[in-house]
């Protein structure tokens, strides 16, 4: 550990694990803003932080219920998000060797932050490390802000506050750095259009599930050119 | 909000990251697998957009959140914090909603 205080490169992951667990604290407060204004209590939404622990999912699951949908849309949905985390587990899997116990707890803080900044890193003791700094820290931060914003949450009215507006601008947020491939572009755009087509049809919560058809655009083959640049 | 969808998430999550982490752990998945997963949350969250903007129940209308939504996408492309876009965008709406 004295490692990380010696070590410039690691210093500055750490000084960028704590700045990126800042602002997940403060999504954080949103998402336990939104949870409880959407009808879940406050031990609900601080249990789903503590064990779910992947932002988007639960932010989909919340937006599913609160909008009236069954939880099996919801948790349909969700998990379709939290499948992301798998194939991150993945990239982690050839730096995370050891004892399963450990490799077991690194699963739960397997999430986009702490793949990315152990991604960002060259040599192997750097990436565990940056991996458990930016996950441990990311845990610590986010169920602190969720815990904060569920406590402020019973105390704001939804519709005077624009909390309405606030979950779909959470989730173009989400989406913009998505949009710089041409794939990633083509899944958006077949994803709304279905979702749009199909919401007045079918039951609430189910347009999600619907609008996933649109990963069928990743499978051809990619071109030999490799057409995913940025615009 | 039921215990038991908070609880399911829960163990569905988790043995994702233990699917890809732990179990599949550095064998690879087939190229064109791989690519349609990472096409989901792209796929995702433009549904949720539209729905969350567009729809109330099953009912499709246009109200204060799509400008909300539209300063959100602004701030978005402006690459500015997740939590502050976040912000913006209930503002927005807060305020459109108010003016009508």
């Amino acid at each position: 550990m004295r490692r990380i205080w010696s070590d410039p490169r690691l210093r500055s992951v750490v000084t960028a694990s704590v700045t990126l667990g800042l602002a997940t604290g403060v999504f954080a407060v949103s998402f336990g803003v939104l949870a409880v204004s959407a009808g879940a209590s406050m031990a609900q939404t601080c249990v789903m932080s503590l064990l779910v622990f992947t932002g988007a999912s639960q932010l989909s699951a919340v937006s599913v219920i609160g909008a009236g949908g069954s939880a099996g849309s919801a948790l349909g949905g969700a998990l379709l998000l939290a499948a992301r985390n798998g194939v991150y587990g993945l990239t982690m899997a050839g730096r995370m060797r050891g004892r399963l116990a450990t490799r077991l707890v690194a699963a739960h803080v397997t999430i986009d932050e702490s793949t990315a900044m152990s991604s960002a890193q060259e040599d192997p003791e750097a990436q565990r490390i940056a991996f458990w700094i930016t996950g441990i820290g990311i845990y610590v931060f986010w169920n602190i802000g969720t815990l904060v914003g569920a406590l402020a949450g019973d105390a704001i009215d939804p519709e005077k506050y624009g909390l309405d507006g606030a979950f779909p601008a959470a989730f173009v947020a989400m989406l913009w750095p998505l949009l710089r491939t041409r794939r990633g572009r083509l899944a958006a755009v077949l994803g709304a259009v279905i979702s749009l087509a199909t919401i007045p049809f079918v039951p609430l919560g189910v347009p999600l599930l619907c609008a996933t058809l649109a990963i069928a655009v990743g499978i051809p083959a990619e071109p030999p050119d490799a057409a995913e640049r940025a615009p | 909000m039921t215990w038991a969808l908070v609880l399911a998430l829960a163990a569905g999550a988790y043995a994702f990251k233990v699917l890809g982490l732990v179990v599949i752990g550095e064998r690879k998945l087939p190229a064109t697998l791989a690519r349609c997963i990472a096409l989901i949350p792209a796929a995702l969250f433009a549904a949720l957009v539209v729905k969350d903007t567009f729809s109330v129940g099953r009912h499709l209308q246009i109200d204060a959140r799509a400008a909300g939504v539209a300063a959100a996408a602004v701030a978005a492309s402006r690459k500015l914090p997740l939590a502050l876009v976040i912000v913006i965008g209930a503002a927005v709406t807060a305020g459109v909603r108010a003016l009508r």
